[in-house]
């Protein structure tokens, strides 16, 4: 097993209690201030490169029912965190999700309101969750490309992985845990890596043999990446120097992928520095491809123009490119998928496509 | 071709019966199609059953029922235990079309005109061929007379084509048996309709109910005392006219126009006849019966311009408040509504005309919420089935804005929708109907008005009811959160740190900062004479009521502000109630509320209030209305800001 050591955890959970106690001692009515964890709230961090939360908090009081509620559950969770953290064992969101149906009055209503209160908390102590031994539900990501990792395994014993060599088609899977203590990186011989969102696209990538042809890492995202994905990116990225690009599908909905990896996700905002790699670029498929590329398309639904338009306003995407983008789209009233591309034959995107983008990228040479 | 003259036209000029006009307008009477037919033969035997019963002070016992044959003929049988009806008189009231003892005596009836039952009869006469059958009985120990009747048209005149005397078991009573053709199929829900709705407004009365089917509906009495007895008033000078006055003049048994005016019409004293005649330019002395035309032209326009007391009002006979949020009670039980609310009006005057407006509003339960309000109109406690539309009552209502009572309604106007039924009660020496077929109040701005500030009032009682419950509900939440989860988030925080739990008081007071008044109601049946009803109770069924109940109402008054607090408490109670004991001590007891001074409350302290009403039955006080003064009502729960008597 992986020992770490906790007592900062511990500390923090004690301190969180404390400043309850002494407000009841104070006759003051209990009550925690985090930050506001929307879209009006997150300011670029320049000295990080990320997006953080800003100035704007929020007062959970005892004085409303939702308040007490809420605080009560803060309080039942950290304090079944620490007893975890005693007992060394840990637990998924969900089964942490079912263990409050056991915690009476602050039992959970929803697995969503748990999760949040999950994220509330990292904020309110400004421990990560893995501090709080809780691992999401979601399996990881699989990667493809010259790295070789090495693995704590559950045997406490290392293990080398070469993620093309000791792999199968379906890639080497990125552990929920991909901190140091679990995963170090021995050596890649890559040029820069590409994170996929769809998996038909990374396969279409890996059957092409685009890794060994491009000298790349790819990386599935699976769809929003999940925070170990976008863990592994940044320390993929940031200890082998490698740039990203990223390649997903051409709607709103993939912009908020491409504006999670490279700027931080509104939700966890306060861990961006963790999660974010700032140097990752945008690929495609851009609106722009839509006409250059003459892709075939589909009409934005209401949804997708509501989300377009929320872009417009989220302060990630007040960049030229993005705003020109974005309206261009919005013009256009279309949308497209990155597999659109087969509409000129299988081998187009590694043949065609990606080298055209990428040199435009200033990624490769032409 | 012979040219006609005027002497060959003369020739066809003749008078015309009453009876055969009434043959050729029977849709003015209500006789329009097959359906109504039915609806309007029953509405016209209950009516006159109701009106004969609170004539002599006995409360109705109403049996209705129908037979259906299959050729489409009905026969209706309506019996009552009223006074029953001399056998002199029989063929005259059922027989003749504008006979009757209630059409010159102006004061509040169901009936007026004397054309009700005798046109029901010549309706069943043209269209079935078949007479009319009555049985009445006058006293105890007599036989009852049996009587078969046809209408004459030509004369107006009953014929009697068989009388017989029969042994009838009721002490007294009145049964009419019509065949009739009606469209039994369709009007036998109106027919339900129409009984149930009077029994709403006749709380007084049992109706028992047979319909064709055999089926056997009871609505059942609420109130155990007939009406009062509404009494005759004389006409008031702004309502009378100008024909009438000079008729009256001619007739008049006073010498000098002074006696005359102050005799023969109601609200003229010595002063107001003086400045009549002085408006008329009139000699006080003048014989009436000498009067010119011109004369009593300037008589009829100087009572226009002379302020004159409004009639008054005994003449009228409401049903009350109580009583009718009692029957509404009853007969809206299956719907178990949320509240009911009620509203009179003081009597009030168009053209002379005392009138009075109550109005009653039933809300939630089962009641659809995406549906129009439903509306139950009466007259003189007679329903009005048809003609919504062109009735005075919808308009009224309609012209409310109750977008912001809770209500749907398109642009603010029109008929709202939602969980509710809404009851109008107009009563008046002269309902002003539309029609002869009584089934719609005429557009007179007075009614309107009177109808629209009722509907007000109910509008703002149920705005506060919401009101009050949304509150109450946020401070539930507030009780939730001190009771139980506040002791949880401290026991655990002192858990996890290893302290002695703290104390709570003092958030407590902070997060509540209220003074919270709760109240229960409750009732006990008592073995002893309530001590006083809203009716006058005639003699026979005082003596016969031997049980009554106690409504008890407790009040629990807490103050969970962190200092102390002392106002004054005032709750709400029907004026027809006696109040019995009252803790603690009241400051007043008025006429519709109890007022306290209570002494000073210290934080986390409560004071018990308690009182007792009689003279109730249970249910009729079900939510006590509270107020406090000398305290920001904001501070408070369950109590508004005491505005005064």
């Amino acid at each position: 097993m992986i020992n770490k050591d906790y007592s900062h955890v511990i500390n923090k959970i004690d301190s969180l209690a404390a400043k309850i106690y002494n407000d009841f001692q104070k006759t003051d009515v209990p009550f925690l201030q985090l930050p506001t964890r929307s879209k009006s709230n997150i300011k670029f961090d320049g000295k990080l490169n990320v997006w953080k939360y800003g100035e704007n908090t929020i007062e959970r009081s005892a004085k409303s029912l939702d308040g007490a509620y809420m605080l009560l559950r803060t309080m039942y969770l950290a304090d079944f965190i620490k007893e975890m953290i005693k007992v060394n064992k840990s637990s998924t969101l969900r089964e942490m999700y079912y263990i409050s149906e056991g915690w009476d009055l602050a039992k959970f209503h929803s697995q969503n309101e748990s999760n949040l209160l999950a994220e509330d908390l990292e904020v309110i102590t400004s421990c990560m969750r893995e501090d709080f031994k809780l691992r999401p539900e979601e399996d990881g990501a699989r990667v493809i490309g010259n790295v070789t990792i090495e693995e704590m395994t559950r045997n406490n014993t290392k293990k080398k992985i070469h993620c093309q060599d000791d792999v199968g088609d379906a890639g080497y899977s990125i552990p929920y845990n991909v901190e140091p203590e679990k995963i170090t990186f021995k050596g890649t011989d890559a040029d820069f890596i590409v994170a996929i969102e769809t998996g038909g696209m990374f396969d279409r990538l890996a059957e092409n043999g685009f890794d060994t042809s491009n000298r790349a890492i790819l990386v599935h995202l699976k769809g929003q990446p999940a925070r170990s994905t976008r863990r592994f990116i940044k320390r993929l990225s940031d200890e082998n120097n490698l740039p990203v690009i990223v390649f997903t599908d051409c709607d709103p909905w993939s912009y908020r992928i491409y504006a999670s990896v490279a700027y931080g996700a509104i939700k966890t905002a306060h861990i961006s520095e963790y999660l974010a790699t700032p140097a990752a670029q945008y690929l495609g498929v851009t609106p722009s491809d839509i006409e250059n590329y003459e892709l075939p398309t589909d009409d934005l639904t209401k949804e997708d123009i509501n989300a377009l338009k929320s872009e417009l306003t989220d302060p990630r995407f007040q960049d030229s490119f993005w705003k020109g983008e974005i309206k261009l789209q919005l013009k256009l009233g279309k949308k497209s998928e990155q597999q659109a591309l087969a509409k000129y034959g299988l081998d187009y995107v590694t043949d065609t496509y990606l080298p055209e983008k990428l040199a435009e990228m200033g990624i490769t040479r032409k | 071709m012979t040219k006609l003259t005027a002497h060959d036209l003369a020739k066809k000029q003749k008078e015309i019966s009453v009876a055969e006009f009434f043959e050729r307008n029977k849709h003015i009477l209500g006789f329009g199609n097959a359906t109504r037919a039915l609806v309007t033969s029953i509405k016209e035997g209950v009516d006159n059953s109701l009106d004969s019963c609170e004539e002599v002070n006995i409360l109705p016992e109403i049996y209705v029922e129908i037979k259906n044959h299959e050729d489409g003929e009905c026969k209706i049988i309506v019996e009552d235990n009223g006074p029953g009806i001399v056998t002199k008189q029989i063929p005259h009231i059922f027989g003749r079309l504008l006979y009757g003892s209630r059409f010159h005596a102006i004061r509040q009836s169901r009936g007026q005109q004397g054309i009700g039952i005798s046109a029901v009869i010549l309706y069943g006469q043209l269209t079935t061929g078949k007479h009319a059958k009555i049985i009445s009985k006058v006293q105890q120990d007599r036989p009852a007379v049996v009587m078969e009747l046809a209408i004459d048209t030509n004369k107006n005149r009953a014929e009697v084509i068989n009388r017989e005397t029969v042994h009838w078991d009721k002490p007294s009573g009145t049964r009419v048996e019509i065949s009739i053709i009606a469209d039994y199929k369709r009007g036998k829900r109106f027919v339900y309709d129409y009984l149930q709705s009077t029994s709403i407004v006749n709380p007084h009365a049992q109706i028992t109910y047979k319909d064709a089917e055999g089926e056997e509906y009871l609505f059942e009495r609420t109130a155990e005392a007939t009406p009062k007895k509404s009494c005759e008033i004389k006409p008031h000078p702004y309502g009378v006219e100008l024909g009438t006055l000079i008729k009256m003049a001619k007739n008049t048994k006073a010498r000098k126009l002074s006696t005359f005016l102050k005799t023969e019409f109601s609200s003229m004293g010595d002063r107001t006849t003086n400045a009549v005649c002085e408006k008329a330019d009139l000699d006080r002395n003048a014989n009436p019966k000498e009067m010119k035309r011109e004369e009593f032209l300037a008589l009829h326009r100087a009572f226009k311009k002379v302020k004159i007391m409004a009639p008054s009002t005994d003449c009228l006979s409401p049903i009350s408040e109580t009583l009718i949020r009692r029957s509404l009670k009853h007969e809206t039980k299956e719907i178990s509504p949320e509240f009911i609310i009620t509203a009179s009006r003081p009597a009030s005057v168009y053209s002379g005309n005392p009138f009075q407006t109550e109005v009653g509003l039933v809300y939630g339960g089962t009641l659809p919420r995406d549906k129009p309000v439903q509306l139950m109109r009466f007259a003189n406690r007679v329903p009005l089935l048809y003609q919504q539309g062109g009735c005075v009552i919808t308009s009224a209502i309609s012209s409310i804005d109750w977008r912001r009572y809770g209500f749907e309604q398109p642009s603010g106007k029109g008929m709202p929708s939602g969980p509710a039924i809404f009851l109008t009660h107009v009563s008046s020496t002269q309902i002003p109907f539309t029609s002869e077929s009584k089934e719609a109040i005429a557009d007179i701005p007075e009614i309107e008005n009177e109808i629209k500030l009722a509907f007000r009032e109910c509008a703002r009682k149920v705005q506060h009811h919401i009101h009050k419950k949304v509150r109450r509900k946020k401070t539930r939440e507030k009780f939730d959160l001190i009771t139980k989860i506040l002791p949880e988030i401290a026991k655990k925080s002192a858990n996890m740190i290893d302290k002695p739990i703290p104390s709570l008081d003092a958030v407590i007071t902070k997060i509540m900062d209220i003074v919270w008044i709760e109240d229960l109601i409750e009732y006990e049946k008592v073995s002893r004479q309530p001590v006083q009803t809203t009716i006058i109770p005639d003699k026979e069924s005082d003596n016969t009521r031997s049980e009554g109940t106690i409504t008890k109402s407790k009040i629990m008054v807490v103050n969970y502000k962190h200092n102390s607090q002392k106002f004054n408490l005032y709750a709400l109670i029907p004026k027809d109630a006696v109040v019995g004991s009252v803790e603690p001590k009241p400051a007043k007891i008025a006429n519709n509320y109890i007022k306290w001074n209570l002494g000073t409350i210290p934080p986390a302290n409560k004071v018990d209030v308690s009182f007792e009403l009689a003279g109730l039955e249970k249910g009729d006080f079900d939510e006590n209305d509270l107020y406090v003064e000398n305290i920001n009502p904001a501070f408070v729960i369950g109590a508004d800001k005491w505005e005064g008597d």
